[in-house]
């Protein structure tokens, strides 16, 4: 028993301070991309990921990247680079589609949803169909140095026990149906976070018949996280911005509003 | 019998696809129940289509003492006499071939679904399927007093989804069945249809937690049938990597396991300590699980003298934590009595049934690629092989705990000089009509990427055998016997990949 306590000693205190700083990231780190535009018109791409946006100029699908070396450099919409920021996450889908770079970042719940899973939240996690990465990280997150716990945030053992769902995985062929009845069995109100380029938009799995898209339309989601997989930070930041757990960041539009639960009517 | 000497394959070597004796289906069966009878071992056994109703039946067999590799091929219709009642070892194998290709292996004796999908490497005359993904007929156990537990595919925890059917009577487990497949993307066909960029980003994405394995084994594939030469340099790097790749999660597995049995210190440091190896190889590939870095002909980033010496210096303090906290949870003897003689793997089953890596050598079966196979840096620096004999849930904790240290030392002793070398070579275009396996010893075993192209050079068939496709049978044959509430303790023991055996 005392070499438990010596132990203890000496691991010491290792919890990071975040949202209070604690947040360095190694210079190679390839976060949020920027592209700059040329200026033409260009085909969609997958490598980087580029589509058309209505007014027929490149959009970068930031949730479709799968943040590898080779979607940087020139490309015929433009020039792609990554910046070292780690902040992506999202209140809507279309958030995530930009023309330079920008977005904007997910916005808090309000009312309702803000008073019931503000300081105390419960989330079951759901893999459908994934590599297994993203699952990884949001293990991490339960670790002594990011330790979701002191924020009031925690997975559980049962969609009964939860408040909300968190999807990894394209949503293939042989999860459809476990994730839809997964999600039933979730009573509202309810949250759903999409976590992973798979869950985004199908991943580097995009195309392939046993693959989904990802999360279906049949599922309104309420934070969307990018990344392959998205850094521990990534979800941290993405998940309190939702609880309001952190400020409106300053250096991005603003959405005005914050965000209304999907299920609060009648589920 | 077919001796393959004249066939000279090794781990990496391409040889001609005309090389590989092609005889009668008994000449192939008889070939590969003769060398496993040898002491070999079946590497990978799979199907490719072959013309408009036939499929080819590949096999690739490993000596690893003498570190040679063998193959055989025949031609099969929608028919053929199965070979798992005379080689157990294929068995996994034979179902994958009937649920791929549409042909039908008469007489296995196990014939299920593998990963429930309609064939995707069937001729275009076959059946349309000879196994129904939505028919499993689960094994049960009749009886009073016997109860059945379904767990899955959604499991409690932050994890993959497989489906595990028990029998049990009381709390002692009589059998159990796993089904899996529900991770399945299809990534083999994109390996065969996408383009090189986009596909090794696939195969850095067939195991999330192995990346670099799997990266290092795709490109070993395509490097070989492209007659691309990695420097000195690249290969060390690509050492450097794995094994950091194995010590996170050797680290992890080694918390995990605490958790699992409630002892929580060893839990939350070994789960931090994980976080510095995966923080170390975000260092050097901007990436936590390393994405990004291997790629044909190399590695996309070096590691400059003062990354060399920094990342030295973490991973002094590394093991400098990592010895006490080692030492209090396997030396605690209520952690020994969790852990000793639950979920007992024989060295008999691993040997008739083809387990590898960890699994095996907890079990006193001794095989690792990077002595058994050597390739890249493997060849000059040799890692001594971590063994136990109990085959528990302790032998294989003990065993990622050797694994720790030996990798640590590796890593201090590569990191001070890394050889000179461009980061990157050219790697062209794949010649026609080889073959080729790549094995790398992924940190859970043997990883296997069979290549083949036809005779444009394009991708005929590219297999992908990991570690966990030969292991998950380990769990099955693991569990009778032992407590129910003990499931968990042994599957995280195990740790196999979900995604990894269904691609």
């Amino acid at each position: 028993m005392f070499d438990i306590f010596r132990t203890r000693l000496r691991q010491g205190h290792r919890t990071s301070s975040f949202p209070q700083g604690g947040a360095e990231l190694p210079e190679r780190y390839r976060g949020l991309p920027a592209l700059v535009r040329n200026g033409q018109a260009s085909p969609p791409s997958a490598v980087p990921p580029i589509t058309t946006g209505a007014d027929g100029s490149p959009l970068l699908d930031v949730g479709a990247c799968l943040f590898s070396p080779e979607e940087a450099g020139s490309s015929p919409a433009g020039t792609v680079s990554f910046s070292g920021d780690y902040r992506m996450a999202t209140s809507t889908r279309t958030s995530l589609l930009t023309s330079t770079g920008e977005i904007e970042l997910a916005t808090a719940l309000a009312g309702q949803s803000r008073r019931l899973f503000g300081r105390s939240l419960r989330l079951r996690s759901v893999v459908a169909g994934s590599c297994g990465g993203c699952e990884a990280e949001l293990v991490a997150l339960g670790n002594v140095v990011f330790d979701l716990s002191r924020f009031g945030v925690q997975f559980v053992a049962s969609p009964r026990h939860a408040d909300g769902l968190v999807i990894t995985g394209t949503v293939n062929r042989n999860m459809g149906a476990a994730l839809e009845r997964t999600y039933e069995a979730t009573l509202a109100p309810r949250l759903v976070i999409a976590v992973g380029a798979c869950a985004l938009a199908g991943g580097p799995f995009r195309g392939s018949h046993q693959a989904g898209d990802g999360v279906p339309d049949s599922i309104p989601v309420d934070l969307w996280v990018p990344g392959c997989p998205p850094h521990p930070l990534t979800l941290l930041d993405g998940i309190l911005r939702l609880l309001g757990r952190l400020p409106t960041s300053a250096n991005r539009r603003s959405a005005g509003q914050a965000t209304a639960i999907a299920d609060t009517e009648a589920g | 019998m077919i001796r393959f000497d004249a066939l000279a394959m090794r781990n990496r070597r391409a040889v001609p696809l005309g090389d590989i004796p092609d005889g009668s289906i008994d000449d192939f069966s008889q070939t590969v129940v003769d060398s496993v009878a040898a002491g070999w071992r079946v590497a990978a056994m799979f199907g490719a289509p072959a013309g408009n109703e036939h499929t080819h039946l590949i096999a690739i067999v490993a000596d690893d003492h003498a570190g040679r590799l063998g193959a055989v091929t025949t031609l099969v219709g929608a028919r053929y006499p199965a070979l798992t009642p005379h080689c157990p070892q294929v068995h996994a194998f034979e179902r994958e071939i009937a649920e791929q290709c549409g042909v039908t292996p008469e007489g296995h004796p196990w014939l299920k679904p593998l990963r429930r999908h309609l064939p995707d490497h069937a001729p275009p005359g076959a059946a349309s399927f000879v196994l129904d993904p939505n028919e499993y007929p689960f094994f049960r156990i009749d009886g009073e007093e016997v109860h059945e537990v379904a767990v899955g595919p959604v499991h409690a925890g932050i994890i993959e989804p497989g489906h595990f059917r028990f029998q049990a009577h009381g709390e002692e487990v009589l059998h159990l069945e796993i089904m899996l497949g529900y991770q399945h993307r299809g990534v083999e066909r994109l390996l065969e249809t996408a383009e090189r960029t986009r596909a090794v980003l696939v195969a850095e994405s067939i195991a999330g937690d192995t990346v670099i394995g799997h990266a290092s084994a795709f490109c070993g594939a395509v490097e070989a049938v492209a007659r691309s030469r990695k420097s000195p340099r690249a290969q060390t790097i690509r050492g450097i990597t794995l094994e950091l790749e194995r010590l996170a999660n050797h680290i992890g597995d080694l918390g995990a396991l605490g958790g699992d049995i409630a002892f929580q210190p060893a839990a939350a440091y070994f789960g931090r300590m994980r976080g510095e190896c995966l923080n170390m190889l975000m260092t050097v590939a901007g990436n936590r699980y390393g994405r990004g870095l291997v790629r044909p002909g190399g590695v996309n980033f070096d590691i400059s003298a003062a990354m060399s010496a920094e990342l030295r210096g973490r991973i002094e303090r590394l093991r400098d934590e990592l010895e006490p906290v080692a030492t209090l949870m396997l030396g605690n003897g209520s952690v020994q009595a969790r852990l000793e003689g639950v979920g007992v793997v024989t060295p008999e089953q691993c040997v008739e049934l083809g387990f590898v890596g960890m699994v095996a050598r907890a079990s006193g079966v001794a095989r690792d690629v990077r002595v058994d196979h050597p390739y890249g840096v493997y060849r000059f620096t040799h890692i001594p092989m971590a063994t136990s004999s109990a085959g528990d849930v302790y032998a294989r904790t003990l065993v990622r705990w050797h694994e720790v240290r030996r990798s640590l030392e590796f890593l201090l002793d590569q990191l001070t000089t890394i050889p000179r070398g461009e980061v990157r070579s050219p790697c062209e275009a794949l010649r026609p009509s080889e073959i080729v396996v790549a094995l790398e010893e992924g940190w859970r075993g043997e990883i296997a990427h069979v290549l083949l192209t036809d005779n444009d050079g394009m991708v005929r068939r590219h297999k992908v055998v990991d570690p966990s496709f030969h292991n998950w049978t380990a769990l099955a044959l693991a569990m009778p016997g032992n407590q129910i509430s003990d499931f968990p303790l042994c599957n995280k023991s195990f740790n196999l990949s979900y995604a990894g055996h269904d691609l």
